[in-house]
């Protein structure tokens, strides 16, 4: 009895949360005048595969990928490696300001960033780094979540083994390198990761930096195209569909490392 | 370091301890300088301009607390501030609600289980852009699938979601509820593995039905998760943008307009910087003052 609620239950939430990816991959295979119909139509006939070819002849679908595809990479390269490396300091190393220091950091996760985006906005403006695609990346390369996250998961690992690792004569670097690097592939990849996905789906940080369209991102990019192709309701399913199909690679190989992550850096705020 | 300290004259000792100091700040500095400028010095920066008369091309004056007191008497700031209010006050217990009743199906041993975790988790990472553009079609009054659903079910004058000024912000909340819940139902189901086996078998011995269980064993048991996950929660709702701003734009007129919003707008559209920062102050003070709260709680709990 409880055994078939459960199925049944499970099911439903099932069916809750993929009804709309599942209508969205429809529509973007439809034509247009197919996409509302009454009754609905669950599956296109016939399929339209011709909407991936338009999308990318009607917008700069390949400039705006190639621009987040770029920021993704180096945002990603320089949060894990400034953030690992800072975390080390902080999790295995002691010295003088070192507590208040990490508080400062943990403090601004807590901080909503809508909250200090205007005065960053100021100082970015000072230094004409704004309209740049750097300045994408100094937003979001130094960010406190990779030291966070880093941290817990270098306290995790005996401090004994550095402490030995030491008495046998092997610099911080060294020990950084060759011992606790390796031993973080799995906390690593769950940093790039979310780190990637974030970036790749940011449409605040673009929306304010960002002004040429030459420079545009793929959630700019397809906001825009949403707002001039309005009735083109099968294009912009299919643009949705591309703009999501790179993180749904990711994630059905990267899963296991999304979940770690997120408990890792979840529970023990 | 109890080795570098108990060997060597006092001169060498200092000499240590300040090679030490430098190699420990050689490790945060690459990270720092970049946190440092970008998001600590803004942080900082903030309350200064709050208290200013500030625009893109002209310099800041100071105006003392005129921007707060401006913000008092400002219709369109308590109408941002309640439609915040009113975003949170649904969205933080339907997601709890939803994601705790997730992760206590996950936590049973049921085919498909691994498959649903997937799923459930997958519109977490799905970008705003693609999500507002699917709802907002879902939710089309006239040929939208909800409608047509809520109508074949005898609901002959459903709602008009997204165009309508009641329906607007259940319309964004069912969105966001939908997209949040994966993600905590990911925290309630790492808390749930902290739960110890031998106390739902002592409960079960004592002849404790599954409802008992729940409320005597589950519940204690994951109570630092769950105050955990209510305070971030609490801290998403009150930040509540992007989506608004995709799905909405605020509308239809200013029904679902945010706090975070209304700073957006003060600030980037009316360049407005001083005061845009002031409202940003009120969003700094209510999230960190809730962070606080939970510090002081959690304190409490340690001690008794």
């Amino acid at each position: 009895m409880w055994r078939v609620l459960g199925y049944l239950a499970l099911t439903a939430a099932s069916i809750g949360v993929l009804v709309p990816f599942f209508w969205m991959a429809a529509s973007s295979l439809k034509h247009n005048n197919e996409v509302f119909t009454i009754p609905v139509k669950w599956i296109p006939s016939p399929v339209v595969w011709h909407n991936y070819v338009e999308i990318f002849v009607k917008s700069d679908m390949i400039t705006w990928i190639k621009n987040t595809l770029f920021l993704s990479v180096v945002i990603t390269f320089l949060q894990v490696f400034t953030g690992s490396f800072a975390a080390y300091g902080f999790s295995k190393m002691r010295f003088r300001g070192r507590d208040v220091l990490f508080l400062a950091y943990i403090g601004t996760i807590a901080v909503p960033w809508q909250a200090y985006m205007i005065p960053q906005f100021i100082i970015f403006s000072k230094i004409h780094l704004t309209n740049t695609l750097w300045a994408m990346v100094a937003l979001q390369a130094f960010g406190a979540f990779g030291v966070f996250l880093m941290k817990q998961f270098f306290d995790s690992v005996p401090h004994e083994l550095s402490e030995a690792a030491r008495v046998d004569g092997l610099s911080e670097y060294g020990i950084y390198r060759r011992i606790m690097l390796p031993l973080s592939v799995p906390a690593i990849a769950s940093l790039s990761l979310l780190t990637f996905v974030n970036v790749w789906n940011d449409y605040l940080g673009p929306l304010i930096y960002l002004r040429s369209h030459s420079i545009w991102t793929i959630q700019l990019g397809l906001n825009s195209f949403i707002s001039q192709y309005n009735a083109d309701y099968a294009l912009i399913m299919t643009g949705s569909v591309l703009s999501v199909l790179p993180i749904a690679i990711i994630f059905a190989f990267g899963q296991r490392y999304f979940v770690e992550g997120i408990a890792t850096t979840g529970i023990k705020g | 370091m109890s080795t570098m300290t108990t060997e060597g004259p006092t001169r060498s000792r200092r000499t240590l301890k300040l090679r030490n100091t430098l190699t420990s700040w050689s490790f945060i500095l690459p990270n720092f300088l970049g946190f440092g400028a970008i998001t600590l010095l803004p942080v900082i920066l903030l309350f200064y301009i709050s208290f200013t008369k500030w625009n893109v091309f002209g310099k800041a004056t100071w105006i003392g607390t005129a921007n707060f007191t401006r913000l008092l008497h400002d219709a369109s700031f308590h109408k941002a501030l309640i439609n915040t209010l009113y975003y949170s006050a649904l969205h933080i217990p339907l997601t709890l609600v939803i994601s705790l009743s997730m992760a206590l199906l996950l936590n049973t041993k049921m085919r498909g289980v691994t498959f649903f975790r997937t799923a459930a988790f997958f519109p977490f990472i799905t970008s705003i852009v693609a999500i507002s553009a699917v709802w907002n079609m879902l939710y089309s009054p006239d040929y939208g699938v909800i409608n047509q659903v809520l109508r074949s079910v005898g609901i002959d004058n459903p709602p008009g979601w997204t165009n309508s000024s009641t329906w607007a912000m259940p319309a964004l909340i069912i969105v966001s509820v939908w997209r949040d819940a994966g993600y905590y139902m990911l925290l309630f189901l790492a808390g749930l593995q902290t739960v110890p086996r031998d106390l739902y078998e002592a409960a079960r011995t004592d002849g404790a039905n599954a409802w008992q269980r729940f409320v005597n064993v589950t519940l204690p048991c994951l109570r630092p998760t769950t105050f955990f996950i209510t305070v971030i929660l609490t801290i998403g709702s009150l930040k509540i943008f992007d989506l608004v701003l995709v799905m909405t734009n605020g509308g239809p007129g200013q029904a679902t307009t945010v706090l975070s919003q209304f700073i957006y707008k003060k600030g980037f559209l009316e360049n407005d910087y001083g005061y845009a920062s002031s409202a940003a102050v009120v969003l700094f003070l209510i999230s960190i003052g809730i962070t606080v709260v939970q510090f002081v709680v959690n304190k409490k709990r340690d001690e008794s």
